[in-house]
């Protein structure tokens, strides 16, 4: 079994909580978003983007046991830091997991911004393919 | 020496520009998207609703008459702005995507027929492409392109190239939004007018900087936005040579355009109101006429004075830093910037920037043909008016080494 949902986010919201300063907490969101694994290249394919108005978002999932594994990339680096926790947070969870999942992580650390502009990142349309997949997988 | 704007003095008026932003004071350089909008503006706007509201044209009380009086200065305003031969021939609209909307669906839809041909140009808008290429496939006519230079200025041999009889209509901006070249647009209608073509331009990013003469230019249409001019939004302007709109069809039906309604028959109204069915956007059209009485009271040279100087310093400085390219360099151009960075998507730097109050766009730009011929995913964008300070671009131009130190 892994960590929960919720205490994944707790985890998040206190690494962000040692940050006052905006840029430290985006150079932080920068540094994860570097760290992001690498998302293998026979899944960057037509089929798994998802169109923002202004950067590309790629996202591959498949069912390892019970558990839903994420994999995903963008062409922004702050939007990799936000997939990468995202990925953290929801990967390697049952899909009734993700599919009850509250990200309120995301406000929390300050970042809601980039899940209301719906337009230009791809990220609101990638949490609800995330929980697309979780549905097709349950 | 030209005279100088008092840069303080102007900024007062615009209210929008003083105010911290993600604790930073605001820089706004996103003023080819849309420009802020002058006291005299938002004043216009509440004295309309707060004393004259009423519906125009019909109503015979003292509101309604005031309310048609301001609403029709400002198409008297408009006229003289463009130096057009009359007021009959400035139509409202609802901005510049509606006024192209409007002439392909009447003009368009009346003149191109199949295996005609428009042209257009690889720096235009979507909105300047959708419209022709919808015509075009109704009809069966064609869409032909004049290609553009790595440095952004339009090919006119190639354009000669393309011109022929078939070609009923050019439709070409006056300035690039995406990159801000100014094209050549004398050459591009006297060049269509010898065969026979018609040509819209696309004022929208250049009525701002530039002074345009609908007779002397020999205009066919020419649209523009009232926002990008520091009136409101929901405000366009077509305007267009008598014979071509009175041969035009009407576009929508409804109140205000008509004549006369029969169930056999309904006649028209004549210029300018065959084209405004419906209750138009009163009160912004209204404070449309206190930005055009705003722009005009600041002296034109001095105006573009400040706004060559704003893009010479700002090009100057991000030329320094390493990595940095700007995209469009054409000798003729307005205070637009867009560039791009080795290794760095526009977003990123877009994000960050604002996190330092500063406002500038990223993306296509709405002109992905463009980007496509430069092979980029997009650009960074900052375009400066003349409220805009050698202060903030030297700002602007820290923070974005900032950025980029954060991002590297």
């Amino acid at each position: 079994m892994g960590q929960p949902i919720n205490e994944i986010q707790e985890e998040l919201i206190e690494e962000f909580g040692l940050f006052e300063d905006w840029a430290d907490k985006y150079e932080y969101l920068i540094d994860l978003g570097k760290k992001l694994a690498p998302m293998s290249d026979a899944f960057k394919t037509e089929d798994n983007v998802i169109k923002g108005c202004q950067s590309r978002v790629w996202l591959h999932a498949e069912k390892q046991g019970d558990l839903v594994v994420f994999q995903a990339d963008s062409e922004a680096i702050i939007v990799k830091g936000m997939i990468s926790m995202l990925i953290r947070v929801l990967s390697n969870h049952t899909p009734a997991e993700i599919l009850a999942a509250d990200l309120y992580f995301i406000e929390q650390i300050g970042m809601s911004q980039h899940l209301a502009q719906t337009r230009s990142n791809g990220l609101v349309s990638m949490v609800k393919q995330m929980q697309h997949y979780a549905l097709a997988f349950s | 020496m030209a005279e100088t704007l008092n840069i303080d003095q102007i900024r007062a008026d615009f209210p929008v520009l003083h105010q911290q932003v993600n604790k930073a004071p605001l820089i706004y350089f996103d003023n080819a998207a849309t420009t802020q909008k002058p006291k005299a503006v938002i004043d216009a706007l509440s004295a309309y609703y707060e004393q004259d509201n009423a519906n125009i044209h019909r109503g015979i009380h003292t509101l309604a008459e005031r309310a048609t009086t301001a609403y029709e200065l400002t198409r008297k305003k408009l006229a003289a702005f463009l130096n057009a031969p009359s007021t009959d021939q400035i139509i409202f609209t609802s901005g510049t995507t509606a006024g192209i909307n409007l002439v392909a669906q009447t003009f368009g839809r009346a003149n191109v027929g199949k295996g005609d041909q428009i042209i257009v140009s690889n720096l235009e808008h979507h909105s300047n492409i959708v419209p022709w290429q919808m015509i075009a496939e109704e009809k069966g006519a064609e869409i032909k392109v004049i290609p553009v230079s790595d440095a952004g200025v339009l090919d006119i041999e190639a354009y000669k190239a393309l011109l022929n009889p078939k070609v009923k209509l050019v439709a070409v901006n006056h300035v690039s939004n995406a990159i801000g070249t100014i094209n050549p647009i004398v050459e591009i209608i006297s060049l269509a007018h010898e065969v026979g073509a018609k040509v819209l331009i696309d004022g929208a990013q250049s009525v701002a900087h530039l002074a345009v003469d609908v007779q002397a230019l020999d205009m066919d249409f020419f649209v523009f936005s009232a926002h990008k001019l520091f009136g409101p939004t929901g405000v366009g302007v077509l305007y267009g040579k008598r014979d071509l709109l009175e041969s035009m069809p009407p576009y929508q039906g409804g109140g205000e355009m008509i004549k006369e309604v029969r169930f056999a028959g309904t006649t028209y109204n004549e210029l300018p109101y065959k084209f405004e069915a419906g209750t138009p956007n009163i009160a912004d059209v209204i404070a449309f006429g206190a930005a055009l009485d705003y722009v005009q009271a600041i002296p034109s040279e001095a105006l573009a004075a400040q706004e060559e100087a704003l893009l010479a310093y700002a090009t100057a400085k991000l030329q320094k830093i390493p990595g940095l390219r700007i995209v469009g360099t054409a000798p003729e151009k307005i205070a637009v910037i867009s560039f791009v960075i080795d290794g760095v998507h526009p977003q990123d730097i877009g994000v960050l920037l604002d996190k330092f109050g500063i406002a500038i766009r990223t993306g296509h730009h709405c002109a992905q043909p463009l980007m496509q011929r430069y092979e980029l995913v997009g650009t960074c964008r900052a375009s400066f008016a003349f409220y805009n300070t050698f202060e903030e671009i030297d700002r602007f131009v820290l923070c974005l080494e900032k950025t980029l130190q954060m991002l590297g």
